[in-house]
Order: structure tokens, then C-alpha cells, then sequence
């Protein structure tokens, strides 16, 4: 028993820095991630008395004078700026002009000279009730808002769900445009990949060494020394118009740059690595007299390549097609450069959110949005490889 | 299509009835004389991988419904030869006839031969009964016929109750059992086997051994059988051909084979013997005396081939090796010492010293144990030894 | 023995967490963040490396694409890597008030006096003015364009045209193209017919438009022919005409200038030393060899005057091109930018 636990001790203590290591790098960086996008403690933390007068505002009329005075106390005691600053931004983002209405306010409010009488004598913003209204409804700790904006949606005065004004809605329609182009680029990689694993995997010795060689290459080199390099082949006076033309097989420059075209050609060139290695070593494992067998038994090769290696191999294209397709979906460098307008993806929404405006919230609810995706298209893969045939 | 063999007629004698196994089924001694009807013929093949020739202008006969396997050590050609016929090789000179139809480009698929793989080349993804029912698909059989040829293929191999399952969750015996119903089930013209019982353990191995050739005696089927293990080709074939170095050293029947190998290598390949060192003194009536090293003179069978005063070789079989404590002047006798005795259950080996030449005997299980340092003389008659000669790169040494 | 074992787990989570807390303590020297490129190729010239030889210690420098979040999330970590960061203008009151950046000791810079009142905040010092301006190829181009409503114009200057993917500048440059007045741009933008009339210029314009999110695409795209004119940093358009002996026009009437800042992030190791830095960029004398490098506006005023001519010309500061162009609305900016910046990608998506 003791023997046992003593060996149970040790196998802990010899994974213990893989787990520190998943806990502390990858378990809890997604955990906050995610909980950033339901937390909404920034402004309750700070304004208490608000909170307990503002549950009983009618959320239409003007604001009483309890509720100025409430938040007069509240915004006197706050001490640290910087979580100021976290419910100025939380505030500014559900209402334009916060940003200056606070700064403005708390300045005043810092006058000891000559204090204020109210929140209006300051500004007249304080007057209308949308800036209370975006108070009143920052004050409960946990919020569905960042995650019904991730997808469009939103909570009007009455609290009930509706879809965002059209010239707010581009979560979605950005959402279905990465798993678009990111479908598109899987079908390109298969299309490409498949033959060239193939091809590889028949071969042997230095031929198959340079074939997998080729295909690793574009993982050596940096993501932004590719995507230039494509704009240089790809722009209209680029080299490979320039071939197109020299040939004759177009009269003018193709568009090849700023649109979808590019930038799934670009992808799929850094991506087709992740299909060719899957497929590759699927490949290699199926014994090499199937195909010789079948043609024995009276099978062209195409119908023996579409009863047997194909089957066979499909377990390598799904395993490539979702590490393509999830590598994809995450990608904004390569859109960004070389796609047009049309051609954001969704990471570019998450890196503005993230890097631009600081917005934790709404960069956490459309990186779970993606995490949510992506868990069920991987579940999909998990159905559908644990039924695939031949494995037990 | 057609219907060449009872066994797969609906509504036929129904095979699997009987046994594939049991003193029922014992062989016949049935004597096949070589080359029925020739239905496959080699002429001049000769490949080459890069510099390297592995099958040197050969020529091979098969008959309708023989049984021929081809024996040798690995890289001796013999595999090369069944992938050209099988289609999977294109030779580098030399046309393949079967039926006398040239094959060269006619595409494996179109060659309606069945392949019995070493390593089974069952396709994992599909149950027992896919597998078997694949080249009858390729045929565009109908459904109901498929499923009937299916079941009595699988009634043949004693598989039935595995239809459904999956050839990895079979062993390899039945493995086997199943990637030969799926080479017969299409009625091929021909059935070629490559070492197909090469993973299969002894025991196995041997039933396997009979069963395929009951399927041989009972269908008529024409097999070309690819094995290294000289055993199994005497015990199946009608003929063996045997391989070295991308020639056929002799073909001939078993019996031929083993009991009067043509030269030095067929002797040795097959079964053990005992080589003794000799120059041909007299030929005449089909024996010859050769005159040993040590001045004893062993007279021996001949046929041949070989002049008075070549360097030769004389093969005894060590099963045909007498020891005797007197001298017997009907026979050939050699005075030695025994070296050491072995029992080994079915018989009893004995090393012997002729001079410095050693020889070895298998006597019956109820001989008399042998002390080493008995003097005792190795009798045997001139029709249980055989004359070798020499291939010519050997003369020299063997005179030296 | 399972006592022992747990202690063995313990002290080697504490031995990880202990080097993983202890890396941060070593001494690190002082690091300067600045954009990148030749502008930062400039600055190592005339002030790290000098800074470094006068104090004796080493000056680590970095660059970065800006982004509060980044900040941010460097101070909120505690003990961030970075010392003195160059930022922009929006960065700069976003941080201040947000609490990211140490106060400013202006005694030590010389006093507010001797710097452009929009140079001079509580958490930041001025350190270029600088310019975002129509760019043309005056070799291909005789007769270049002279205002936005000329940039909207692709009858008469035909080609693409280089816009900054984002709401920032370009929905200013939609109203001036529509006839806004210069000093009335913000006010219109301030209302939702404004920012209506903004999109509704850019709708006319949009098939024609290739956006650049690097300072370095839209003088590729101009040098390629990929675009007839766009959107550019002055100090990049000068540069390329220097080093690479292109003829590219800036247009000043109509440009829109904006105020980087040094700050020090609140709490950094070496804060003190960061300030000492900007206060020894914001010397007049080593401020003053800046143009030769790129052509940025200098906030110290005695460096300003220190400019000989023949460099001053190019410079959003220098009088002469001055008078057409506007100021940057900060304020305006930090409140609506995130709003903007959706409807902005809404209506890029349509």
C-alpha cells in the first residue's frame, strides 16, 4: 500500500512541472480569458452607493439628485486610477463620450476650492439618462453583453435580446467570412496537399527528403518575410503577372492582390505544411501491396485508389484538414496585407479589441466565440474518427 | 461469366463439406507428368534493377492445373519472376505468354490472376466478407451472386462465422485463410502465391501447407508458389523449380529434385547431404567410380554430363547412410570414426569422420547408440549417391 | 514517506514559481520604445547612444506598433520591461487617465515654457510633430492633387488610392473631401448626420480604395504604381525621396498633424532614469540634429529654430505648411474611436 503510494508520489512529482507548466500557461490564461468576457465587476467595484440608488431609478427619467450625490461620494472615494480607468473604458464602450465626460467630471469634483453643487453643474451629459442608463447597467457582476456582441446581439431598454443595428453588426458577418475563407483555404491545401503527399510518400530516399523539405520550408521562414514576399509576386506589376502577360495568356494584369484570390493563395502556401505531414504519415503506414493487391483482384487503378488508399488516407486529410482549418481561422497578418477590405478576418476584430482599445471584455467573448467553434468542428473530427472504419 | 470449376457453381458440390484437413484428405501419390498442356510460358526473361540483373535470361513451362513452386534463397529472382507475372514488374526483355497470349502490357487488373501475399494484404478498412466480395464488385457480379460466392468462399476457408468482422481482428492463420478465399472466389485463371505462409507459425504452417494443396488437387487450379523453404515446395508441388542467383538450377519433381539434384547448390539448397570430393575414374551403364582423396573408390549413379577424370562431387543423402561394424562388398563402404551421436526423437544423427572428411548420418529412431571413437564403416549403394559436377568457376578449386 | 513526497512537490513548485519571480529582479537596463524603422535608426544616433556614452550604462532599445492594450497590459502585470515609450497623442490621454504613466517632472525638462503648449501634458513630453498627408509621385504626376476633394476625384487623377484601414483620418478626409471646412471637421463628425455624411463620401470612393495598415505600404504601393496617390506619414514620404531619390509630393493643405509623446509607465524599474533620458532628448541641441534623420517637427521650440532652412521646408511645424492643416482631435478620438471603429468594419464588411 505504501509501496504504492510512494510510487503514485513519484510519478507525481515527475509530471509536476507539466502540470505547473498546463496550469499556469494554458489553463489559467484561458480561464481569465474567458472569464474576462463575463466579468463586469469594473464599474460595481467602484460606485456601491450608486449601485443601491440606481435599483430603484425607473431607467427613464432624468437623474435625481440621490443618485448625483451618490456618485459624487462614490467617484471622491476612488483612490486608484487605474481602476478608474478600467470603468471609464467600460463605460466608453457602451457609451461614446464617458471617456471626456469623466475626465472632465473628476477633475471637477477634485476642486477643492470651488466644489460642485452636482454632477450637471459639470457637464450637461450628466442631464441625460442614456449616460445613467450605461451605469445602471454595468452593476451586475457577471454580463452576457461582450458574448451577444460577439455575435450581434444585444440587450435594448427593456432588457430583452435583439440584433444590433446594421451599422454595428460585423462580428457575424466577419465570423462566417473567416470560417469561409478558412474552408476555402482547407479545399486548396487538400487539393494540393493530398496529390503531394502521395507523390511523396511513394518516394524514397533524397527525392522524398527534398519533396518534405519543400513543403517544411515556408514554416522556416518568418510569417511577415512570406506575406511580403507574396505581395511582391502577387501585385499587378508583380512577377507573376509579368509571367501571365509574357505568356500571353492575359492581355491586362490579373488582380491577384487586395482581394480573396491572394490571400488564399498566401494561406494556403504557409498552411499546406499542417495537410501534407498528416496525410504523409497516414501514407506511410498503409502497407504498400494494398494497391498491387487490388489491381490483383481486378480493380483500375482509379477505382482501386477510390475503394482502397482513399479510405485509408482519410483519416491524414482529416487530421490535416482541421489543423489547416484552425490554424486558419486565426489568421489576420496575411488578410491584413495582402486581402482587401472584404478580406478581414476575425483575429484583426480581436487584436483591435485587445491591442487597440484595451477592451478585454469584447476581445475575451469573440475569442470564446472561436473556441466555441472550433471545440465543436473538433468534436466533429472526434465522432467522425472514432467511426472511421479499420480502427477499432 | 464463366464457370470453370464446380466448386463455385451455385447449387455445386459444396466444398467445405469435407474436411480441408484429416487422413481423408492425405495425397494420393499421383504422378503428374510435367507440362500437361503448357498454359504459361517464360521466354528468355531477363530484368534488371538498374546494373543490377536479378532474372537472367530465363525460360519456364507451367502446365494447365500444375502446381509449381519456386525455390530459393532470398535475391535469387523468384519473387521478381511472380511480380512480372503477376504485372507488378514490366521485364526488361523477354515475353510472358499465358494461354498463348502475350501479357507484357496487359495491365495487372486485366490479368485475372489471383495474388496470395506473404503479409496478407487484406484491405483493413472493409469486413471479411468486403474483402472477398471486392474482386467480384470489380466484376460488376450482381448482388445476390456476390453475397452466394461470398458464403461459399468463406464455407471453403471455414470463415463464415467471421464474415463481419474485421481482417485486423483475426489471427494471422485465418488472415491467410481469408486473402486466399479473395484470390479464388474470381475464379482466376491462375493463382500466384508469394511465400504465403512465410508469417504463420510451423504448425500452422504445415496444415496450411495441406490444405492449399487439397484446394489444388480438388479445384484444378493452376498455383505458381514462391517459397524458400524447401520443405514446403517438396510437400506441395507437382514440380519445383529451383532459383539461384537469377537462373533455374533444375526443375524437376520433388523426387527428382531432392533425390538427384543436378548440381552442387540444388543438393545442398534442398534437404542435407554429404558432399565428398572425387575424380571420375571409369563411366559405364550409368555408374561411374570416383576415386576419393584417400584412394577409396565409391561407385555412384550418373547421368551424364561428366567425363572420366573431371573433379566431381558425390551427394549422399545422410538418410541413406548404413553403419555397419564389418566391411559389405555389396555395397559402397567408407572406414570412420564416430565424432559424436545425437537423439533427436524421429531419428538418430551421428557425425562421422572419414579421414579428415565429415560426413553425417540419420539412422532409425531404433538404432544402437554410437560411442564417439567407434570405428565403423558408412555403407550406402550406388543408387542412393549421385554425381555432381562442378560448375566450371569451381573446377579449379575442387582440382586444387 | 508521503509527507516527504508532498514536501518534494512543494519545494519544486516553489523552486519554479521562485526562478520564474526572480528573472525580473536582475538589474535590467534602461529601455527605450520608439516606432521602428528609420525614425528610430534617427533617435539611436542622436539620443540613445549619446545618453548611453553620457551616463555610462547601456540603453536597451525596442520597437512597437502601439496599442494601449499592450500597454496596459504591461503595467496591470506589474513591473513592466519597458521604460520610456513613444506614443501617440490618443495613447497618451488614454493612458494618463487610465493611471498607466508616472507623472511628468517638468523641472527636470526644462520647464513648460520652452515646449508647443500641445507638446506639454501631466504624463507625457511632446517629441515630434508629425503629419498625415496625401502622397503622389511628382514624376508621375505633373499636376499633382491640392485637397482631399482632388484625392476623391478619379476622373481627373485616375488610379487607386491608399486610405489607413481604420476610422481615424479617414473619416476627417471624407468631410473635407465633402466640403467641410477645415476648422468645422470635428464638429460635424461630433454628430450622427457628421459621421452619416462621412461614410457617404467614402461609399463614393470605396471600389477605388486599397488600405494600408503599415507605415511602410503606402509608399510600396506608390513606388509599385499599385495606387496613384494615398494617405501617408510625412516623415516617410521625405525619407524615401532621400534614400531612395524618389520624387513623391506631400500635400500639405488638408493634412492632419498630431503630437507622439515620450511617457514612463507607471512603476517601471527605472523611472527615474527614463525621465532623465527625455529630459536629455528634449535638449535643444541634440533635438535639433532630429530633421536631418526624418522630417518631424521638433515641440522644442529653440530646437525648431535651430533647423536650417533646406531641411525645414519638409516639416509639418514649418510655417508655410501650417495654415491648411488641422490638428488631431484627441478627445474626440478617445471617446468614439471603439464605437467608430465597428461601424467602420461594418461598413468596410458591406
Amino acid at each position: 500500500m505504501s509501496a504504492r503510494a510512494s510510487r503514485t508520489g513519484r510519478s507525481l512529482f515527475l509530471l509536476a512541472p507539466l502540470l505547473l507548466f498546463l496550469a499556469g500557461f494554458f489553463v489559467w490564461p484561458l480561464f481569465s480569458m474567458m472569464s474576462q468576457a463575463v466579468s463586469d465587476t469594473a464599474v460595481l467595484r467602484l460606485l456601491p452607493q450608486s449601485a443601491e440608488v440606481l435599483a430603484g431609478w425607473d431607467r427613464k427619467s432624468p437623474p435625481t439628485p440621490e443618485m448625483q450625490t451618490a456618485l459624487i461620494a462614490d467617484l471622491k472615494a476612488v483612490e486608484d486610477t487605474q481602476a478608474l480607468g478600467d470603468m471609464v473604458r467600460r463605460l466608453n464602450s457602451a457609451r461614446s463620450g464617458f471617456r471626456t465626460l469623466m475626465s472632465k467630471t473628476t477633475s471637477a469634483l477634485s476642486d477643492e476650492a470651488d466644489p460642485p453643487a452636482d454632477l450637471v453643474s459639470i457637464d450637461k451629459r450628466w442631464e441625460r439618462p442614456e449616460f445613467w442608463l450605461a451605469i445602471a447597467d454595468a452593476l451586475s457582476p457577471l454580463t452576457d453583453r461582450n458574448l451577444l456582441a460577439a455575435v450581434d446581439l444585444g440587450r435594448n431598454a427593456d432588457g430583452e435580446i435583439e440584433h444590433l443595428p446594421a451599422d454595428q453588426s460585423v462580428n457575424r458577418v466577419i465570423l462566417v467570412r473567416t470560417f469561409w475563407i478558412s474552408a476555402l483555404v482547407t479545399f486548396a491545401c487538400i487539393a494540393i496537399g493530398y496529390p503531394y503527399a502521395i507523390i511523396a510518400a511513394s518516394l524514397s530516399g533524397w527525392k522524398r527528403d527534398v519533396m518534405l523539405a519543400a513543403v517544411l520550408l515556408p514554416l522556416w521562414t518568418s510569417l511577415l518575410v512570406r506575406t511580403a514576399a507574396w505581395f511582391i509576386l502577387l501585385q499587378e506589376q508583380g512577377l507573376i503577372n509579368d509571367v501571365l502577360q509574357m505568356l500571353g495568356l492575359t492581355s491586362g494584369p490579373v488582380q491577384l492582390i487586395f482581394n480573396r484570390t491572394g490571400v488564399v493563395i498566401a494561406m494556403t502556401h504557409v498552411l499546406l505544411p499542417f495537410m501534407v505531414l498528416p496525410i504523409y504519415s497516414v501514407l506511410i503506414t498503409i502497407p504498400k501491396n494494398l494497391m498491387p493487391a487490388a489491381a490483383s483482384l481486378g480493380a483500375h487503378p482509379l477505382r482501386a485508389f477510390l475503394r482502397v488508399l482513399l479510405p485509408l488516407s482519410l483519416r491524414g486529410v482529416a487530421a490535416g484538414s482541421l489543423l489547416v482549418f484552425i490554424s486558419a481561422i486565426g489568421y489576420y497578418i496575411t488578410p491584413a496585407l495582402i486581402g482587401g477590405p472584404g478580406d478581414q478576418m476575425i483575429s484583426s476584430i480581436i487584436a483591435f479589441y485587445a491591442i487597440g482599445s484595451a477592451n478585454w471584455g469584447m476581445a475575451g467573448a469573440l475569442g470564446v466565440v472561436l473556441l466555441a467553434a472550433t471545440l465543436v468542428l473538433y468534436s466533429v473530427y472526434a465522432r467522425l474518427s472514432a467511426d472511421e472504419p479499420g480502427r477499432r | 461469366m464463366r464457370r470453370r470449376r464446380s466448386f463455385l457453381l451455385p447449387g455445386g458440390e459444396k466444398v467445405a463439406e469435407g474436411r480441408m484437413r484429416g487422413p481423408a484428405l492425405c495425397p494420393t501419390a499421383r504422378a503428374r507428368e510435367p507440362l500437361l498442356a503448357e498454359f504459361i510460358r517464360f521466354d528468355r526473361i531477363t530484368k534488371f534493377y538498374g546494373p543490377l540483373c536479378v532474372v537472367e535470361n530465363l525460360d519456364l513451362g507451367i502446365g494447365k492445373g500444375e502446381f509449381v513452386s519456386l525455390l530459393g534463397p532470398s535475391g535469387s529472382g523468384k519473387t521478381t519472376l511472380l511480380m512480372m507475372l503477376a504485372g507488378f514488374e514490366q521485364p526488361t526483355s523477354g515475353t510472358i505468354l499465358v494461354d498463348g497470349q502475350a501479357v507484357n502490357d496487359v495491365p495487372t487488373h486485366k490479368r485475372d490472376m489471383g495474388v496470395v501475399f506473404q503479409s496478407y494484404a487484406l484491405f483493413p478498412h472493409m469486413t471479411v466478407g468486403e474483402n472477398i466480395a471486392f474482386p467480384l464488385e470489380m466484376r460488376g457480379l450482381g448482388k445476390a451472386e456476390i453475397a452466394d460466392r461470398v458464403t461459399r468462399a468463406l464455407d471453403m476457408v471455414q470463415l463464415s462465422a467471421m464474415r463481419e468482422r474485421r481482417p485486423a481482428q483475426l489471427s494471422g492463420g485465418q488472415q491467410q485463410r481469408v486473402a486466399l478465399a479473395r484470390a479464388l472466389v474470381f475464379e482466376p485463371r491462375v493463382v500466384l502465391m508469394d511465400e504465403p505462409l512465410g508469417a504463420l507459425d510451423k504448425q500452422l504452417r504445415e496444415q496450411m501447407q495441406l490444405d492449399i494443396r487439397d484446394l489444388h488437387r480438388r479445384l484444378g487450379l493452376t498455383i505458381v508458389f514462391v517459397t524458400h523453404d524447401q520443405s514446403e515446395a517438396l510437400t506441395m508441388s507437382d514440380r519445383v523449380a529451383v532459383f539461384n542467383k537469377g537462373k533455374i538450377e533444375q526443375i524437376g519433381t520433388p523426387r527428382q529434385v531432392y533425390d538427384e539434384p543436378a548440381t552442387r547448390f540444388v543438393a545442398e539448397f534442398i534437404g542435407e547431404t554429404n558432399l565428398i570430393e572425387g575424380v571420375v575414374a571409369r563411366i559405364s551403364g550409368g555408374e561411374a567410380a570416383v576415386r576419393l582423396a584417400s584412394g577409396a573408390e565409391i561407385v555412384s549413379a550418373v547421368s551424364g554430363g561428366v567425363a572420366e577424370g573431371a573433379t566431381v562431387y558425390l551427394s549422399v543423402r545422410p538418410e541413406r547412410i548404413e553403419l555397419a561394424e564389418a566391411r559389405n562388398a555389396a555395397h559402397n563402404c567408407l572406414e570412420t570414426e564416430v565424432t559424436d551421436s545425437v537423439y533427436q526423437g524421429d531419428h538418430l544423427r551421428v557425425e562421422l569422420a572419414a579421414g579428415s572428411h565429415p560426413l553425417i548420418a540419420k539412422l532409425g529412431r531404433r538404432s544402437r547408440e554410437f560411442e564417439p571413437g567407434t570405428k565403423v564403416f558408412a555403407a550406402f549403394s550406388a543408387g542412393d549417391c549421385r554425381v555432381i559436377a562442378p560448375p566450371d568457376g569451381q573446377r579449379q578449386a575442387a582440382a586444387s | 514517506m508521503k509527507t516527504i513526497i508532498k514536501t518534494g512537490v512543494l519545494a519544486a513548485a516553489a523552486a519554479v514559481l521562485a526562478a520564474g519571480l526572480a528573472a525580473p529582479a536582475l538589474a535590467r537596463d534602461l529601455t527605450v520604445v520608439s516606432w521602428g524603422g528609420n525614425y528610430q535608426d534617427g533617435q539611436r544616433e542622436i539620443y540613445f547612444k549619446p545618453y548611453a556614452e553620457k551616463t555610462g550604462k547601456p540603453v536597451l532599445d525596442e520597437s512597437w506598433d502601439g496599442g494601449i492594450g499592450v500597454l496596459q497590459s504591461k503595467v496591470k502585470a506589474g513591473a513592466p520591461n519597458w521604460d520610456a515609450v513613444q506614443v501617440e497623442a490618443e495613447e497618451l490621454a488614454l493612458g494618463c487617465s487610465d493611471g498607466l504613466f508616472e507623472k511628468i517632472d517638468w523641472d527636470k525638462m526644462g520647464g513648460k515654457d520652452r515646449f508647443l503648449d500641445s507638446a506639454v501634458n501631466d504624463c507625457g513630453v511632446g517629441a515630434i510633430v508629425w503629419s498625415t498627408a496625401i502622397a503622389y509621385d511628382g514624376d508621375k504626376i505633373a499636376e499633382g492633387p491640392n485637397s482631399w476633394a482632388d484625392f476623391w476625384n478619379v476622373e481627373k487623377f485616375p488610379g487607386k488610392r491608399g486610405l489607413r484601414k481604420g476610422p481615424k483620418y479617414t473619416l476627417e478626409f471624407a468631410l473635407m473631401a465633402d466640403g467641410v471646412s477645415k476648422d468645422e471637421v470635428y464638429d460635424v463628425l461630433s454628430t450622427d448626420e457628421g459621421v452619416e455624411r462621412a461614410f457617404k463620401k467614402l461609399d463614393e470612393l470605396k471600389p477605388h480604395i486599397v488600405w494600408w495598415e503599415s507605415g511602410a505600404q503606402p509608399l510600396q504601393f506608390l513606388a509599385s504604381g499599385e495606387v496613384a496617390m494615398t494617405s501617408a506619414y510625412n516623415g516617410r514620404i521625405t525619407g524615401i525621396n532621400r534614400t531612395e531619390g524618389k520624387n513623391f509630393k506631400v500635400v500639405w493643405p488638408g493634412s492632419i498633424y498630431a503630437v507622439d509623446s515620450w511617457v514612463v509607465l507607471k512603476d517601471a524599474e527605472n523611472k527615474d532614469a527614463a525621465q532623465d533620458f527625455i529630459a536629455f532628448a528634449s535638449q535643444p541641441e541634440n533635438q535639433a540634429k532630429l530633421p536631418e534623420y526624418v522630417a518631424y517637427g521638433l515641440p522644442v521650440k529653440e530646437a525648431a529654430a535651430k533647423v536650417p532652412a533646406d531641411l525645414a521646408k519638409d516639416l509639418p511645424t514649418e510655417p508655410a505648411n501650417m495654415p491648411e492643416a488641422i490638428s488631431l482631435n484627441t478627445d474626440f478620438w478617445i471617446d468614439n474611436s471603439e464605437t467608430l471603429t465597428q461601424r467602420f468594419n461594418a461598413w468596410l464588411a458591406q
